[in-house]
């Protein structure tokens, strides 16, 4: 692995010795990367979707799904990446990622707010001390088309607005075409300029087409020293879905299984439901293992999420349903 | 957000829904009726409480079913246009749908099978065996064999306890689709579905006579298949049993059908879909607690890969959740009975002895019912009888091979030949070991597919004929 | 007839696509119809049995695994060579059945023509026998026939060549591998197509003949675990429900179970029935993904 691409921000419990070295042999040139990559298993797509539908038959009650609830909560990044947004608009958003539901003080805080690095600052000044994460995305979010200078202007403007999690693009059209080292690098010069923000690289794996790449994309981005990585931008559909979180969480299973380290997993886009939620944290749990139920390795990119899963969390509190008018909206 | 594991809370099935009742009775020419064998109480596998009681026949009431179908070919059925068998079968396959959940509920009671795959697999898959068959009643002249192909006549139906409902319409749907009246003999330990079976052809309006549905122990289905009146049995069981069957009716000329037992290898090669193999595998060897004729009980894995899938199998297989059947997260389920769980503990037991290292599950087992945690043996040779031997539960063997070649051989190398999985990324050597393996149903890149438009059955000593699609309407016709 | 002395031949088995004795050294006298000496058969064993089934079986992977085309062109050129041959065919079913001569004319052209018919199925079994299933779900499913592995073939006893040739051709142009019990009283007619085989391009050990007493070949053949499949036309009608039961052992696929030793009317149109006996499905899976 190249240096400087592990950091402290990494949930390292990594075996003495780094990495072994079919890894660090792995990223040495564009033809070792490219041979590691295309000597991953390959997926099969009936066999993928059919496992991710029986694991989403799981049916979770009770504490279980009290617990997941809250979970959920702590996980979600509470996101805004529009156009017309606005310092008022993202002053909301904290408002609600630091009380989520105000009747209910217990509901424990969201994971991160997200948003453009533009206003990035704002949020940073409201979430001060709260110890909620901000991410900004970065990049030329959300092609990823613009110019390695651009890119790396773009994350070290949200870093220094105090930026704690970046959310990086990867370059697709060099994905797809095969040129593997200049997504590598583009990572590592990214993560190099992050300091010590997490490092989170959407793949976007709606643009990525096949299962067989997003496995390559999720190892790429894990060799380049990935904290996390993202199915998606939430521009381009299909965003998050189930069989694209499994293998991505296979991929940092392995990954821990090679290097004793945990890297993160986070599904963007499309996760509106409380039972969509549930269905994730059941993969996370049997896919890549209870250890990585924690806001530290496992985070939904979302907006509506966070008022289901309070809806549904009064649901189980008071024994009747909720209504939209019951939370905020915000 | 506590620090509580996140354990899944029991999330059990009501076993209301099934709506069972102290008794049941059989079902000879249209009615419910007592049999003049000793009553028998069937058993919860999981709880191993008793269910109900159920009439059994003796030789009287077999004989009475036997004639009851006689008179219902010759009077009605034998003579009805196809395009009204049709609609009777259509109606039927209605009404499973629509009873599906009392169905899967009352057959997870009666089986031990988890809910999750009585509700998925079993009872979806038996409407749309109705539904398929259906369409087949009007369009005989249709299917290869001829002009106007006739039935046999009365139809000896005798199925297994793994699939009980499911094996009720591979044997049924085909059979009346093709202008047959069958007497049908659930196994003893798994009688109740077929019996709600018979409510449903009440429902259905089926003239009597047409099914019937006897009951009782092996005894009655050695009397039933051996009843001079039938034109035609159809056998899903054991081997051993199947060819005492085939051996009683020598010299009869009546027609037979046989679906036996199996010992199928899962070829894992060296550049396999690894995640999926693994599922796969696990799919192959663990559904239904690994009562499955088709089970991929022998694992051949190539040896450049054979430890890390290992290490993943048992990882994965680590997650499996035993238990409670009627729970919908339950995994794998209860064995179906004590006589079985005794035979696989026995099996195993001889894998123990002859050398091979055992590895088994640690997830945990309730005390009570009939469990056995999914097992694992490695350094299993070819010589082994848990190499040879038909378990019937969830324990898989794993073997190892060097090179395409010995991976056949090794496959082939059983008397048996009903299915077997292939998992490879190669297209071509996918199609090279499919054409090699010597067995009825070959999988490639998935395990355990199921579709009444698929013939199903063996070679070899796993049995003659076939049931689905068109080459299965072969064992109902005269052709 | 000139004053030459003819040639006599001495018959033998067919095994593995050699002409051996039988080990037993035994012979039986073979007569024409009238009663008259034509030969002397050998009077094969249950171990010339045991090794005409061992070559059966190791030709089996060779002729299921050769093309269809070439099964079809295999089955032709046996037809094309037995129109050379017609004449002595014509004689020895002649003498043999005991028909007039005419008779026997249009036996022999039903031979040749029946193998005709059977050479031009071979590469159209799977096409009407196959299937491509319309099954519910992301998967390509198709169902192909193959052969059964290697039939017992218990030959008619009565119709020496026609008789013959209509249940040993159509198991093998589906694929399989047989083991022939020829005729014990006709033999004569089967051993000359042996040796039309044996010239042929047909493999050895595709088609196995012996010949001798079916009473006593037939239990060993029908209980032979290596055997997959047998065919009870030939045999003796006593012994049907033995064979059956012996059959059982090993699971066999039976042809004229409850009617061993009834031969039909063969010059009729044979059907697929024969083809159909000796054939299994079998249906593969393959998942439809990206």
């Amino acid at each position: 692995m190249p240096s400087g691409s592990t950091t402290t921000a990494q949930a390292t419990d990594a075996v003495s010795g780094g990495p072994p070295p079919e890894l660090t042999e792995a990223s040495r040139d564009e033809t070792s990367l490219r041979r590691f990559l295309h000597a991953l298993p390959g997926i099969d797509q009936v066999g993928l979707e059919q496992r991710a539908a029986t694991l989403a038959t799981r049916s979770v009650k009770k504490d279980a799904k009290r617990w997941a609830i809250d979970a959920a909560i702590s996980m979600v990044d509470l996101t805004t990446l529009e156009g017309a947004d606005t310092p008022g608009k993202v002053r909301a958003l904290t408002a609600k990622a630091r009380r989520p539901d105000p009747e209910y003080p217990d509901v424990p805080p969201v994971g991160a707010v997200c948003v453009y690095p533009d206003l990035a600052g704002v949020a940073v000044r409201d979430l001060a001390g709260t110890g909620i994460g901000v991410a900004s995305v970065a990049t030329a979010f959300p092609s990823g088309r613009s110019n390695r200078q651009v890119k790396l202007a773009d994350t070290a403007m949200a870093v220094e607005a105090g930026a704690t999690e970046i959310d990086m693009v990867i370059d697709r059209g060099a994905f797809l075409t095969g040129r593997y080292g200049l997504v590598l690098e583009e990572i590592q010069a990214v993560k190099a300029a992050c300091g010590d923000a997490h490092l989170k690289v959407i793949l976007e794996t709606g643009e990525l087409a096949t299962y067989d790449n997003v496995r390559r994309a999720s190892w790429l981005a894990l060799l380049a020293g990935a904290d996390f990585i993202k199915t998606s931008t939430g521009k381009v559909s299909p965003a998050a879905t189930l069989p694209v979180t499994h293998v991505m969480l296979q991929a940092v299973r392995d990954w821990h299984a090679l290097t004793g380290e945990h890297r993160g997993v986070k599904p963007a886009g499309g996760i509106r439901g409380t039972k969509d939620a549930i269905r994730y944290l059941v993969a996370v749990r049997e896919v890549a293992g209870p250890a990585w139920l924690t806001p530290r390795l496992f985070r939904f990119g979302a907006s509506s999420l966070l008022n289901d899963l309070l809806m549904q969390r009064r649901r189980q509190l008071t024994g009747h349903y909720s209504g939209a008018d019951y939370v905020s909206v915000d | 957000m506590s620090e509580t594991p996140f354990e899944y809370a029991p999330a059990p099935e009501s076993a209301d829904i099934a709506n069972l009742r102290p008794a049941y009775q059989m079902f000879v020419d249209g009615k419910f009726v007592d049999g003049a064998g000793e009553p028998m109480k069937t058993v919860n596998p999981a709880t191993e409480e008793v269910l109900a009681e159920v009439t059994t026949a003796a030789a009287s009431d077999v004989d009475r079913a036997v004639r009851a179908a006689r008179r219902a070919y010759d009077r009605v059925w034998g003579r009805m246009p196809g395009a009204e068998r049709a609609k009777y079968l259509f109606r039927i396959a209605r009404l499973i749908q629509e009873r599906s959940r009392e169905l899967a509920v009352l057959e997870t009671l009666d089986n031990g099978k988890p809910i999750r795959e009585s509700r998925d697999a079993d009872l979806p898959t038996v409407a749309a065996h109705f539904f398929h068959h259906a369409g087949w009643a009007d369009k005989l002249d249709y299917a290869g064999y001829g002009p106007d192909p006739q039935p046999l006549g009365v139809a000896a139906q005798v199925i297994p306890w793994n699939f009980p409902l499911l094996m009720l319409a591979w044997k049924i749907a085909p059979a009346l689709a093709c202008g047959n009246t069958v007497v049908l003999k659930p196994a003893e330990t798994t009688p109740l579905t077929a019996l709600v079976f018979a409510e449903i052809c009440q429902q259905a309006e089926l003239p009597p006579g047409v099914v019937n549905i006897v009951t009782g122990a092996g005894e009655v289905g050695a009397e039933l298949v051996a009843h001079d009146g039938v034109d035609k049995v159809a056998f899903t069981g054991s081997t051993d049993v199947g060819k005492r069957i085939q051996r009683g009716l020598a010299g009869t000329g009546r027609r037979l059908s046989l679906e036996l037992g199996g010992k199928a290898a899962n070829i894992v090669f060296d550049d396999a879909p690894l995640d999926q193999a693994v599922e796969g595998v696990v799919n192959g060897i663990f559904f239904n607690q690994g009562h499955v004729c088709c089970a991929g009980s022998r694992l051949l894995v190539q040896e450049s890969v054979a430890e890390e899938l290992v290490a993943r199998l048992r990882d994965r297989i680590g997650t499996l959740r035993i238990g409670d059947p009627l729970d919908k997260n339950t995994d794998v389920g209860a064995i179906n009975s004590r006589a079985q769980l005794d035979r696989i503990t026995e099996l195993a037991d001889s894998g123990d002895a002859e050398g091979a290292s055992r590895w088994t599950s640690p997830c945990p087992v309730p005390e009570r019912g009939y469990f056995f945690a999914p097992t694992v043996f490695s350094d299993v040779q070819q010589s082994m009888r848990i190499a040879r031997e038909e378990i019937f539960g969830p324990v898989l063997s794993v073997l190892t091979f060097r090179t395409p070649d010995e991976a056949i051989a090794k496959a082939n190398n059983t008397p048996y030949g009903l299915s077997a999985g292939i998992w490879t990324e190669k297209g071509s050597r996918i199609l090279w070991a499919a054409s090699r393996v010597r067995a009825g149903v070959v999988w490639a890149n998935t395990f355990n597919r199921f579709d009444p438009t698929a013939p199903f059955g063996g070679y070899q000593e796993s049995g003659f004929g076939r049931e689905g699609g068109r080459a299965g309407l072969e064992a109902y016709l005269n052709v | 007839m000139s004053d030459r002395l003819a040639v006599a031949k001495t018959y033998k088995l067919y095994i593995g696509g050699k002409f051996p004795r039988s080990e037993s050294g035994r012979v039986y006298r073979v007569n024409d119809a009238k009663g008259g000496f034509l030969a002397n058969a050998p009077q094969g064993s249950r171990k010339d049995l045991r090794e005409a089934v061992t070559a059966a079986r190791k030709a089996f992977p060779g002729w299921s695994g050769a093309t269809a085309y070439n099964r079809g062109q295999v089955l032709y050129r046996i037809a094309e060579m037995l129109e050379g041959r017609r004449e002595q065919f014509v004689a020895e079913v002649t003498a043999a059945e005991g028909v007039p001569a005419k008779r026997a004319q249009a036996l022999v052209d039903q031979a040749i023509d029946r193998w005709v018919w059977y050479a031009g199925w071979t590469d159209k079994l799977a096409t009407v026998l196959g299937a491509a299933n319309p099954v519910a779900g992301p998967y390509f499913s198709f169902t192909v026939p193959e052969p059964t592995g290697v039939v017992g073939v218990l030959a008619p006893q009565d119709s020496s060549l026609l008789g013959l040739v209509s249940t040993v051709a159509p198991a093998i142009a589906a694929g399989n591998t047989t083991v022939v019990v020829a005729s014990r009283e006709r033999p004569l007619p089967a051993i000359s197509l042996s040796e039309v085989l044996g010239t042929s391009d047909l493999p050895g050990g595709v088609v196995n003949l012996v010949t001798g007493n079916a009473v006593e070949l037939a239990p060993w053949l029908a209980a032979h675990a290596d055997v997959n499949a047998v065919d009870l036309v030939g045999a003796p009608e006593i012994l049907g429900t033995e064979l059956e039961r012996a059959a059982a052992g090993t699971v066999k696929r039976v042809f004229g179970a409850g009617r061993a030793g009834q031969e039909p009317d063969w010059t009729r149109p044979p059907g697929m029935e024969r083809l159909r006996a000796f054939l299994e499905h079998k249906t593969v899976w393959h998942p439809q993904g990206v």
